[in-house]
């Protein structure tokens, strides 16, 4: 099957703009379990105001959150799949500015050090756009994630020794929830990423913070750090906002990697209750939009 | 825990009588502001033709849409999308706000920290959480743009907004000393020593 640029180019448009304003089903299900559990007034307060957005925001056809993000495309290639790679990104790119300015949308995306905003949600490296390929034959997958910065500004990283072991990482997530308070827009999805090298720990964990609520990990040890972690997060009272209750996070997600004999790395990254995605799944029969 | 009608601007004494956990809704002009609005009006020099003596500020930057200016939009923008952003980052410019500009109320979300605590008790202000995340909500409550200044800071301009029934807003901060932020705080150190131990991880009290 080959890609066709003006294709993926008008799809990245769509992409960013839906993911903007319907939240997947996923994470609409992890705010009715919260405000079934919720006992602090204040908490349950806010919770019914953020799925109250979530309604206004489809009725009104309006973003959810003002916040567009800094833009993040993941494309996944199948093996039949003729296409060519440069044109590809060039496309995507396009597509975000095109969503930027035609929508109009905020550009969130500033050069780093002059300030300066194209207005495109463009720019140097941005958006960022990772390749990955799949075992599947005539099937190609864009996933479409504006992240927002009240999250993404709390994001750590600690290389911590192997005899320090996994009470490292656990101590460190629970540090890490308490430093974030109210600043990561809670409940979050704790996103945190175990082994590898320092740059794929934090990619782990930006995976981790972005997978949809009700998945777990592949392995059977780290799914169960998942469950103890996502426990004793909601334990520490934060809360939704910052201001106290039950609410602090949806869920700890871990995503791991193997890693050197002498390494022990952990990362945090967030996803804030705002957790935008969508995806387009290119096949023969055409493109099909999901989250 | 009373709840609040204010018009904007507000007098010392009104902002006096807000305390934690009341509640807020407020009608007027409402002042949009961001980092770079604030990094260039408190460290490069430069000021605002607008009066903000008593004024009420939140930390936003909003989606706009350009339109002729009209009676509708006297500014020549649309509001598209307006939302909050995280107080933290701006914690330093509370007091120059207040001092310099007699702003009295600033609106946003995470909380701000130990110094705009003090500006508020000492100069008389408070901070108001909106949950922040709910911008599909909280555009319904702004009637216009009514003006923008330090426009080449596009979308981190100066916005002036007229609000209607912008709220409920909750005081987590107000010019008695008290924040809500200080109290979840504490809780969380006192629950992190037990919390790690039942996940097994042996610690010492900080």
């Amino acid at each position: 099957m080959k890609i066709d640029l003006l294709d993926v180019e008008e799809v990245s448009k769509t992409l960013y703009i839906r993911a903007l304003k319907v939240l997947p089903p996923d994470i609409k299900r992890g705010f009715d379990e919260l405000v079934r559990s919720e006992t602090n007034p204040t908490g349950q307060a806010v919770l019914q105001t953020m799925i109250k957005n979530i309604t206004v925001a489809e009725d009104t056809d309006n973003l959810l959150c003002q916040d567009t993000g800094i833009p993040i495309y993941n494309v996944t290639i199948g093996r039949e799949i003729e296409y060519d790679g440069y044109g590809l990104k060039q496309a995507i790119r396009a597509g975000c500015a095109r969503a930027t300015r035609e929508y109009p949308l905020r550009s969130s995306v500033v050069h780093t050090l002059t300030r300066a905003n194209e207005h495109t949600s463009c720019g140097q490296g941005i958006p960022v756009i990772h390749i990955d390929f799949s075992d599947e034959s005539e099937k190609l997958v864009i996933e479409m994630i504006p992240k927002g910065s009240g999250s993404e500004n709390n994001s750590w990283l600690k290389m911590a020794l192997p005899s320090e072991g996994i009470n490292a990482i656990k101590s460190f997530v629970i540090d890490c929830v308490l430093e974030a308070g109210g600043k990561t827009c809670p409940p979050t999805i704790v996103g945190v990423g175990i082994g590898g090298t320092a740059d794929l720990c934090v990619h782990l964990a930006k995976q981790a913070a972005t997978r949809a609520l009700g998945t777990h990990a592949d392995d059977a040890q780290v799914a169960q750090l998942e469950s103890a972690l996502s426990a004793a997060v909601n334990q520490l009272g934060v809360g939704a906002q910052g201001l106290g209750g039950d609410s602090t996070a949806f869920a700890v997600h871990v995503e791991s990697a193997a890693t050197h004999i002498t390494m022990n790395p952990v990362a945090v990254n967030m996803q804030c209750h705002s957790a935008r995605r969508a995806t387009a799944t290119f096949t023969p029969a055409g493109v099909h939009y999901g989250f | 825990m009373a709840h609040y009608n204010l018009t904007l601007p507000v007098t010392e004494q009104m902002v006096r009588m807000l305390r934690i956990n009341d509640t807020v809704t407020l009608n007027g002009i409402l002042f949009g502001i961001r980092d770079a609005t604030q990094i260039h009006m408190f460290d490069r020099g430069r000021t605002t033709r607008f009066d903000m003596s008593g004024a009420a500020c939140i930390h936003t930057a909003p989606n706009v849409r350009k339109v002729d200016k009209s009676v509708a939009h006297p500014a020549g923008y649309a509001p598209v999308c307006v939302g909050t952003t995280t107080s933290a980052r701006m914690e330093r410019f509370t007091r120059p706000l207040m001092s310099q500009y007699g702003v009295r109320i600033l609106i946003g979300k995470g909380g701000l920290l130990e110094e705009s605590r003090a500006a508020f008790q000492e100069l008389g202000g408070a901070y108001l959480a909106i949950v922040g995340g709910t911008a599909a909500l909280e555009t319904t409550w702004i009637e216009a743009i009514v003006d923008v200044d330090l426009d080449d800071l596009n979308p981190e301009s100066l916005w002036k907004f007229r609000v209607r029934d912008f709220g409920p807003l909750l005081v987590a901060m107000d010019s008695h000393g008290a924040s809500l932020y200080d109290a979840v705080k504490q809780t969380g150190i006192e629950a992190r020593q037990r919390v790690l131990a039942e996940l097994g991880v042996k610690t010492d009290a900080r």
